[in-house]
C-alpha cells in the first residue's frame, strides 16, 4: 500500500501472490469465513439444541403473564402484568440507580479529589486513604457490607431509630419519611420546574453574551437557583399552598404512609457512589493538577477573584482533562448498577434472570439485555461526546 | 580588624524554632491559617472519635477465642468466627486434609507473579517461569494432569509458526529448517489425529488424588481466574487491538464490533450469558466444566479492554516508526513483532497492571453463577447457623486481603511508571 501513496512512480508488476492488496483481500475472507463458520456452527448446534429440548422461540413470552412479586417499583407492576412490563420495570430501576449514582458520585468524588489537593495536610491525608480504601476493594464487597449492615444492624420496625421528631425512621425495612399528599398542584409545580430549567438557561446565556461583550459580570448561579425554586414555590402558593403531609405510622408489625427507601436500594446507592467516587477523585485531582500554575497566577494577575478564576479559567481547562474518563465511569456506573442482583435488588438484570428461569428462553433475553445496556451506554457516551465537543480546545 | 571576627568563623543564627522541626510541620500543613486550624481540629476530634470507637468494637472488647457465635454476643467484634472459618475462606470445599495442595498453588502463583514483575525476567525466562509455574499450579489443584497428544501437536505448531514469523530474517538456515519441521509435524499430525489416524493418547501424570473443579474454592480459584483470565487474554487482546488499527476494512469492523459489543455490556450479563447460552451453542451430548465457563467469559471481557489499552500505546507511536519500518522492507508480522509491538507495550504496562488490577477484583462476580471465589467464600461462611450474625468482620477481613492484593500491585504500578520513563525524563 506504501508503493500506491507514491501516485506517480509506475506501478511494478508483481506476482499477484505477493501484491498487498490481493494479499489483503485473501487474509480478510479467510478470517471473515472462519468467524461465519463459527457462528454458523454456533447457530446451528442452538437450533438443534433448541428443538431438541423444546424451547419456545420467539418474543411472544413478553405478552404472557409474569408472575413473579417485585418488591421496589416505580411503575404500577403485579405479578399478574405482563413480561414486558416486568422488564421494563427492571430497565426503569437500572435507570434510577444509575441516575442518581452518577450525580451523586460526581460530587462526592469532586469535593474528595479537591481535598487531596488542600494545603491541610490531614485532610489531604484522609481523602488519599478514602480513595486507597475504597479503590482496592471489589465493589460487589462493599455492597455485601452495606446490605447486611443495614439488614441486620438497623433495629426492626417496632424498635425503629426516630429522626427529627418522629418523621423520620431508619429500621432493617428501610428509611421511612413523611411525604406531601398528592394533590393536582404537583403536576403544575414540575411544568414550573420546567418552565424555570429553561428561563435559567436563557438567563445563563444572556449573562454569557453580556459578559463577552461588556466584561459585566452577572449573578447567574444565584438567579438561575432563584428561578427553579422561585417558580414552582409561586405556583405552589397560588394553589392554595395545600400542606397536608402523609406521614409514616407504626401499624401492625411495619409502618403505614409516609414514602420508603427500601434497603436494597440504599446498599446499592451507597455502595456505588462510595466505590465510584474514589475513581473520580482521581480524574478531579489529575485533571486539576494538569493546569499550568502561570493559569491561576493569570487569572489573578488579571484581578479576577478566586470563584471567578476557578469558573472562569481553571475549570474549563481542568474539564477538558477530566470528561473523557469521566465518561467512562459514568458508563461503568450504569453497568456496575448489575450488580444488584447480588443483594436482591430487582434491576434489569434481575427480571431478565427471573424471567429466563421461568421461560427458559435465554437467548432472546440475553438479547434484551444487551440491547438496554447497549443503547443505554451509547446515548452517554454520545452525550458525553458532544459535551467534549463543546468544551474542546478550538485551535484555527 | 582585631575585633571583627574572621568570616569562617561567623555561625549563621538557627531559624526561628516555629519554622521548623515538629513546630515548623504543623504551622506550615496544619493551622497555616484560621480555616485551616478550624478544618484541622474538626478533623482531629472525628478521627480520634472514630478510631475510638473501631478499635473499642475491634480489639478491646472483641472476642478471639469463642467456639460458638453465642458466647461471641453482646461483646465487640467476633474475629473467633475468623478463627474458626479461615480455612474455609481461603480454600473453599477443597477436601480438608489436602488443604496444603491449594496452600502450595497459591504460593507458585504468587512467586510466578513476584518473579514477573522483576523487570530482569522480561526475556525468555518468562515463558519458564510462567510454564512452570502453571504446570505446579494445576498438578496441585487437580491432582492429575492429562497432556493429550492433540495439545503437543497444537503447541508444535504455534512454536514453529512463532519462530519462522520472529526470526526468519536472523535465523540460520538450519534453524529455519527446525521451524518448518516443527510446523510440518504440528500440521500434519493435527490432521491426522483428527481424521482418527492417530489413537487418542496422552502423557498422564498422577502423583496425587484428582480434585475435580467444582470442589476448588477460595484464594486460588480467585487468583487463577484473575491471572489466567489476563495472560489469555493479552495475546487475544493485542490480536484485537491490531485488527482494530489494521487498514483491512472487513478486519476493522469485526475487532470494532466485537470490543464496543463487550465494552458495552456488563460482566454480569455475559456470566450469564456463558452459564445458560454456552451449552446451547454446544453439540448436545458435550459438557464444559463451570469453572472454565466462567474463565471463558473472564478471558472474551478482559480481551476487549485489554485491547482498548494497548490501541493507546499502538497510538502514541510516532508514524515515523511504522513508515521506517516499512522502507527496511519488513513485512507485517516483522514490522509489527519486532519494531511495533516492543515499543507500545513498554508504554502501556502500567495502565495493563490497572486494567489486571480491576480483573482481579471484577472475578468477584462469578459468585452470580456459583463458583465459590474468595469474596463467595467469605459470603458462605456467614451462612452456618451457629456463627450467624457477625457480617462485619467477615466482609473486613476479606476487604483486607483485597486490599493487600490491590494495593501492592497499585503500588508497583506506580513503581514503573517511573522506572519505565527513566529514559525519557530528564
Amino acid at each position: 500500500m506504501a508503493v500506491e501513496s507514491l501516485g506517480s512512480a509506475p506501478r511494478v508488476k508483481v506476482a499477484p501472490w505477493n501484491d498487498p492488496v490481493i494479499r489483503g483481500w485473501v487474509f480478510q475472507i479467510v478470517v471473515v469465513g472462519l468467524v461465519g463458520f463459527l457462528a454458523w456452527y454456533l447457530v446451528s448446534n442452538t437450533i438443534d439444541n433448541l428443538q431438541r429440548q423444546k424451547i419456545a422461540s420467539g418474543f411472544h413470552y413478553l405478552e404472557r403473564e409474569a408472575g413473579f412479586e417485585i418488591g421496589d417499583t416505580m411503575i404500577e407492576y403485579s405479578p399478574a402484568s405482563t413480561y414486558a412490563r416486568a422488564i421494563w420495570v427492571g430497565i426503569l430501576n437500572t435507570l434510577r440507580v444509575a441516575v442518581l449514582g452518577i450525580i451523586l458520585s460526581t460530587l462526592l468524588g469532586t469535593i474528595i479529589g479537591v481535598g487531596r489537593l488542600s494545603p491541610n495536610w490531614l485532610l489531604s491525608r484522609i481523602c488519599s486513604w478514602y480513595v486507597e480504601a475504597f479503590r482496592n476493594v471489589p465493589l460487589l464487597l462493599w455492597l455485601f457490607l452495606f446490605y447486611k449492615l443495614i439488614s441486620e444492624a438497623f433495629p426492626g420496625p417496632r424498635q425503629a431509630i426516630s429522626l427529627m421528631w418522629n418523621s423520620v425512621f431508619l429500621s432493617n425495612r428501610g428509611v421511612y419519611f413523611p411525604v406531601p399528599m398528592a394533590d393536582p398542584i404537583h403536576k403544575w409545580m414540575g411544568l414550573a420546574f420546567l418552565v424555570g430549567i429553561a428561563g435559567a438557561w436563557l438567563v445563563a446565556r444572556w449573562a454569557r453574551k453580556r459578559q463577552e461583550a461588556t466584561g459585566q459580570p452577572f449573578p447567574v448561579i444565584s438567579a438561575s437557583l432563584g428561578i427553579m425554586v422561585g417558580l414552582p414555590a409561586l405556583v405552589w402558593l397560588a394553589g392554595g399552598a395545600p400542606h397536608h403531609m402523609s406521614w409514616p405510622e407504626l401499624k401492625g408489625f411495619n409502618f403505614a404512609g409516609g414514602t420508603v427507601i427500601q434497603p436494597e436500594f440504599t446498599a446499592l446507592l451507597v455502595g456505588l457512589v462510595l466505590y465510584t467516587s474514589a475513581f473520580v477523585a482521581e480524574i478531579v485531582r489529575s485533571g486539576i493538577l494538569a493546569l499550568h500554575k502561570g493559569q491561576s497566577e493569570a487569572a489573578a494577575a488579571l484581578g479576577l477573584s478566586r470563584g471567578q478564576a476557578m469558573r472562569l479559567v481553571l475549570l474549563p481547562q481542568a474539564l477538558r482533562v477530566i470528561v473523557p474518563p469521566m465518561t467512562s465511569q459514568y458508563l461503568n456506573i450504569t453497568k456496575n448498577s448489575s450488580l444488584a442482583i447480588a443483594i436482591g435488588y430487582p434491576d434489569l438484570v434481575a427480571s431478565i434472570n427471573v424471567t429466563i428461569n421461568q421461560t427458559g428462553q435465554a437467548i432472546e433475553n440475553i438479547l434484551i439485555i444487551m440491547a438496554a445496556y447497549l443503547s443505554v451506554s451509547l446515548s452517554i457516551s454520545a452525550f458525553m461526546n458532544w459535551y467534549n465537543k463543546r468544551i474542546a480546545l478550538t485551535e484555527r | 580588624m582585631t575585633d571583627a571576627m574572621p568570616a569562617g568563623d561567623r555561625k549563621p543564627l538557627a531559624p526561628p524554632v516555629e519554622d521548623t522541626g515538629m513546630i515548623g510541620w504543623a504551622r506550615k500543613n496544619l493551622f497555616s491559617s484560621w480555616g485551616n486550624g478550624i478544618t484541622t481540629i474538626v478533623l482531629i476530634v472525628a478521627v480520634v472519635w472514630v478510631l475510638n470507637g473501631f478499635l473499642e468494637w475491634a480489639l478491646f472488647t472483641a472476642n478471639f477465642t469463642a467456639s460458638t457465635g453465642s458466647e461471641c454476643r453482646g461483646g465487640g467484634a467476633c474475629w473467633a468466627l475468623i478463627r474458626e472459618k479461615f480455612r474455609y475462606i481461603f480454600f473453599g470445599s477443597f477436601p480438608y486434609e489436602q488443604h496444603w495442595r491449594p496452600l502450595f498453588a497459591v504460593i507458585a502463583m504468587l512467586a510466578m507473579l513476584v518473579l514477573s514483575a522483576d523487570r530482569r525476567m522480561w526475556n525468555w525466562r518468562l515463558l519458564v517461569i510462567w510454564g512452570i509455574g502453571s504446570f505446579v499450579t494445576f498438578l496441585l489443584m487437580f491432582g492429575q494432569i492429562h497432556i493429550p497428544l492433540s495439545l503437543i501437536l497444537f503447541v508444535a505448531l504455534v512454536c514453529g509458526g512463532a519462530g519462522l514469523a520472529l526470526r526468519s530474517a536472523l535465523a540460520t538456515p538450519s534453524e529455519r529448517m527446525a521451524y518448518y519441521a516443527l510446523i510440518g509435524i504440528g500440521a500434519v499430525g493435527l490432521v491426522l489425529r483428527i481424521l482418527g489416524v492417530l489413537p487418542k493418547w496422552s502423557i498422564g501424570i498422577a502423583p496425587l488424588s484428582y480434585v475435580e473443579t467444582s470442589l476448588w474454592g477460595g484464594l486460588p480459584v480467585t487468583l487463577i481466574l484473575a491471572t489466567y483470565g489476563l495472560a489469555f487474554a493479552f495475546p487475544y487482546g493485542v490480536l484485537l487491538a491490531l485488527g482494530r488499527r489494521s487498514n483491512l476494512p472487513l478486519i476493522k469492523g469485526l475487532c470494532v464490533g466485537f470490543i464496543e459489543l463487550i465494552r458495552g455490556v456488563p460482566l454480569i450479563s455475559l456470566l450469564i450469558m456463558a452459564s445458560v447460552m454456552l451449552p446451547l451453542f454446544l453439540p448436545s451430548g458435550t459438557t464444559i466444566d463451570k469453572f472454565l465457563r466462567a474463565q471463558v467469559a473472564v478471558i472474551l471481557f478482559a480481551g476487549a479492554y485489554i485491547a482498548e489499552v494497548i490501541r493507546g500505546g499502538l497510538q502514541s507511536l510516532p508514524k515515523g516508526q511504522f513508515e521506517a519500518a516499512d522502507a527496511m522492507g519488513l513485512n507485517y508480522p516483522q514490522k509489527t513483532l519486532l519494531i511495533i509491538l516492543p515499543q507500545a507495550l513498554r508504554v502501556v504496562i502500567p495502565p495493563l497492571i490497572n486494567t489486571f488490577i480491576g480483573f482481579f477484583k471484577d472475578t468477584s462476580l462469578v459468585l452470580i453463577i456459583g463458583i465459590f471465589d474468595f469474596l463467595n467464600t467469605a459470603n458462605q461462611a456467614l451462612v452456618d447457623p451457629n456463627w450467624a450474625g457477625f457480617p462485619g468482620e467477615v466482609y473486613l477481613f476479606a476487604a483486607f486481603v483485597y486490599f493487600i492484593f490491590c494495593y501492592s500491585m497499585s503500588r508497583y504500578s506506580k513503581y514503573l511508571e517511573v522506572e519505565l520513563n527513566k529514559g525519557t525524563r530528564r
